[in-house]
């Protein structure tokens, strides 16, 4: 009779080990796969795929990717997220790919006490204030500081004219501290013109811009209306370099700004020829083989946000968020695809910047700054 | 501001002008005849984008005959939408056929965005309408004298069909009561056919110089263009051609200038496009060149 007991029970067990090792973990993934910033979410998405193809497990469990589309829009990212946490039962979030859609989403996730991690949303506010938000890349004030230092030693810019998108946080946020460390080191702003998502025509701002003449033009914003204005600077002859943030890094920028775009430099996450590690080389050859594309930022952003979740998983020894969440902020010298990571407190990360510039149709990459 | 600043900026907004004049000539045209504000109209324009840029970049047709191309399909298209939308709901209350509109204009976005993708794409510019020619100071782009040039001729043929073919006599007709034209025994349906076909065709034209303007092609570009052309057809007074042109032209030289001479309100340049629609309204209800509405 105890024989029979116990074995049963054996079974039983079993039974329910092998249940539970089956049943998937769910993670979200918050992606503008349509509308204005598209780019950075089919780039997202290739990124969590290959990844997910290299650790296809945590805890013994497959880790099954819920995609959900923000369409570039705050209000629709808010939306995806709820959806994510309410419907899919997702126990993390990765994602969103830019500052305001990341901020309008990661109000639900903080409520839910569902961690989240950002591959490439650079506003303080992102983190600013909450438990359950995180970010693998470094922050604006930093970008803009970077920024405006190449402004000043690399191009010899005395005087800058800025042209910024006023409808999202990044830009407006990355104009700041340009502006700040600019003025600072003795720079001066001529021009601070800007547009809205979704314009084509910024003819009257950059003749404006011409009118001042001045050094070098900050346009701290998205790959299409950047491509769009050095179309349409360089067409009324405003041959002032351009200098760009992390934002521009999408193959559209060439694709439409052509040979206009030649010669722009920006600071950014990452670049191909940066990778050294194992883990990065073994990631980068996959990418290659699955995609057949080359490897941008935003893939490999994408992917270390997963590889530290799923490392995070591993670490809590359970897919409890709250657990979760305590294992991502205790990240130390995490190895990624763009570099070691440790996680700070405040849920930002330590990581260096590249800086990248437009040549012969190409990123090139030009040279890196640690923090 | 000097002399030469001011021609460019005149330059500048002339062109962005006759490209919203184009877009609001096909609106006119349709609330001329059906009393209908065809929201789907600003998707005609990216409809004949994709159109110009698939005949050139997939089946490597020349530019001349994929632009053809691109007016002819999307005129195609707004027959279609015409038949399958509207018509059958031409007996129902306005409010049906203006929902049925941007349901129509959802579909099309959406449609575009299942099939060919959220990314935007560049447009192939052929080599004859690129560079810009010196004046002095002053830049003319060459496609700016293209846009100027098609848009008047556009708007002389829109204009002589209107007023000297007998098709232009029965849309003009149709306009004034639409049960005694159909009991003189016109066809209707195949005015209203013809009209659709005409607005959408111009709709075409501007979209494809819209993108040589502005080179990246995306499913919801239609979308400003179609707000902007709707302003500018209620501007010049909504049914009257030649106002939706006038229309089209005011809005686009009033926010060049606006924000050429004030940097600041960079930002707000949509917000100029309809605080001037709000204070036409208030003032003058029937636009620039509308008539009186009867007391």
């Amino acid at each position: 009779m105890v024989r029979i007991v116990s074995f049963s029970l054996t079974l039983l067990a079993l039974m329910f080990s092998l249940a539970s090792a089956s049943d998937p973990i769910n993670v979200g993934a918050l992606l503008p796969m349509t509308g204005s910033v598209a780019a950075f979410g089919q780039m997202g998405w290739d990124g969590f795929q290959t990844a997910r193809k290299i650790q296809p497990q945590a805890l013994g469990r497959p880790v099954e990717l819920k995609l959900s589309d923000t369409k570039s829009d705050k209000v629709d990212s808010a939306n995806a997220m709820s959806r994510l946490i309410e419907r899919e039962k997702v126990v993390a979030v990765l994602g969103e790919m830019i500052s305001g859609d990341t901020i309008a989403a990661s109000d639900y996730s903080e409520r839910a006490k569902i961690p989240m991690i950002s591959p490439t949303a650079t506003n303080p506010i992102v983190t600013q204030g909450k438990k359950f938000v995180f970010r693998v890349c470094f922050i604006d004030p930093e970008q803009g500081r970077v920024g405006a230092r190449l402004a000043i030693d690399n191009l010899k810019a005395k005087t800058a004219a800025i042209i910024y998108d006023i409808s999202q946080d990044y830009c407006v946020g990355l104009k700041t501290f340009f502006q700040r460390e600019f003025t600072q080191s003795g720079g001066k702003i001529v021009s601070e013109t800007m547009f809205k998502t979704g314009d084509r025509d910024f003819t009257p701002q950059l003749s404006r811009i011409k009118s001042l003449n001045p050094d070098v033009i900050y346009a701290p914003i998205y790959y299409t209306e950047c491509a769009l204005i050095a179309k349409q600077a360089r067409e009324m002859g405003l041959t002032a370099p351009i200098l760009a943030g992390d934002g521009v890094q999408a193959p559209e920028l060439m694709q439409l700004g052509g040979k206009d775009v030649e010669g722009l430099y920006f600071t950014a996450h990452f670049h191909e020829d940066m990778v050294e590690t194992p883990i990065a080389k073994k990631f980068l050859e996959l990418f290659r083989k699955e995609t057949g594309k080359e490897l941008d930022s935003y893939s490999a952003q994408a992917a270390d946000a997963y590889f530290l979740l799923i490392d995070a998983i591993n670490r809590a020894g359970s897919a409890d968020p709250q657990k979760i969440r305590d294992a991502i902020v205790e990240t130390k010298d995490f190895n990624g695809v763009t570099g070691k990571i440790t996680m700070k407190p405040d849920g930002n990360a330590i990581k260096a910047m590249v800086v990248n510039k437009v040549k012969d149709g190409k990123f090139a990459y030009v040279t890196t700054i640690m923090p | 501001m000097d002399i030469g600043f001011a021609t460019q900026q005149i330059i500048y907004g002339l062109t962005v002008g006759c490209l919203y004049g184009l877009l609001a000539i096909g609106y006119t045209m349709v609330y001329g005849v059906l009393r209908l504000i065809n929201f789907a109209h600003g998707d005609l324009l990216m409809v004949s984008a994709y159109v110009a840029f698939f005949g050139i970049v997939i089946f490597s047709f020349p530019w001349p005959l994929a632009f053809a191309g691109a007016a002819l399909i999307t005129g195609f298209i707004g027959i279609l939408i015409d038949r399958g939308a509207y018509k059958p709901i031409r007996k129902s209350p306005r409010i049906s056929a203006l929902i049925t509109a941007i349901g129509v204009s959802f579909l099309l976005e959406n449609l575009a965005l299942v099939i060919i993708g959220g990314r935007p794409k560049p447009f192939p510019i052929p080599m004859l309408f690129e560079g810009s020619l010196s004046v002095g100071q002053v830049k003319l782009p060459i496609l700016s004298i293209w846009v100027l040039a098609v848009t008047t001729v556009l708007l002389m043929i829109v204009l002589a069909i209107i007023n000297k073919t007998r098709i232009g006599m029965a849309m003009r007709a149709l306009s004034r009561d639409m049960e005694t034209v159909s009991l003189m025994g016109i066809d209707v349906n195949r005015v209203i056919s013809f009209t659709f076909a005409l607005g959408s065709m111009l709709a075409a034209f501007g979209g494809v110089m819209w993108c040589m303007k502005y080179p990246a092609i995306e499913p919801f570009m239609g979308v400003i263009p179609g707000l902007k052309a709707f302003v500018a057809a209620v501007l010049g007074g909504i049914g009257n051609v030649t106002g939706a042109a006038i229309g089209g032209l005011i809005l686009g030289l009033a926010e060049v200038l606006i924000v050429a001479v004030q940097p600041d309100w960079s930002g707000y340049r949509d917000a100029i496009a309809f605080c001037i629609m709000i204070f036409i309204l208030l003032t003058r209800p029937t636009g620039i060149m509308g008539q009186k509405l009867p007391d």
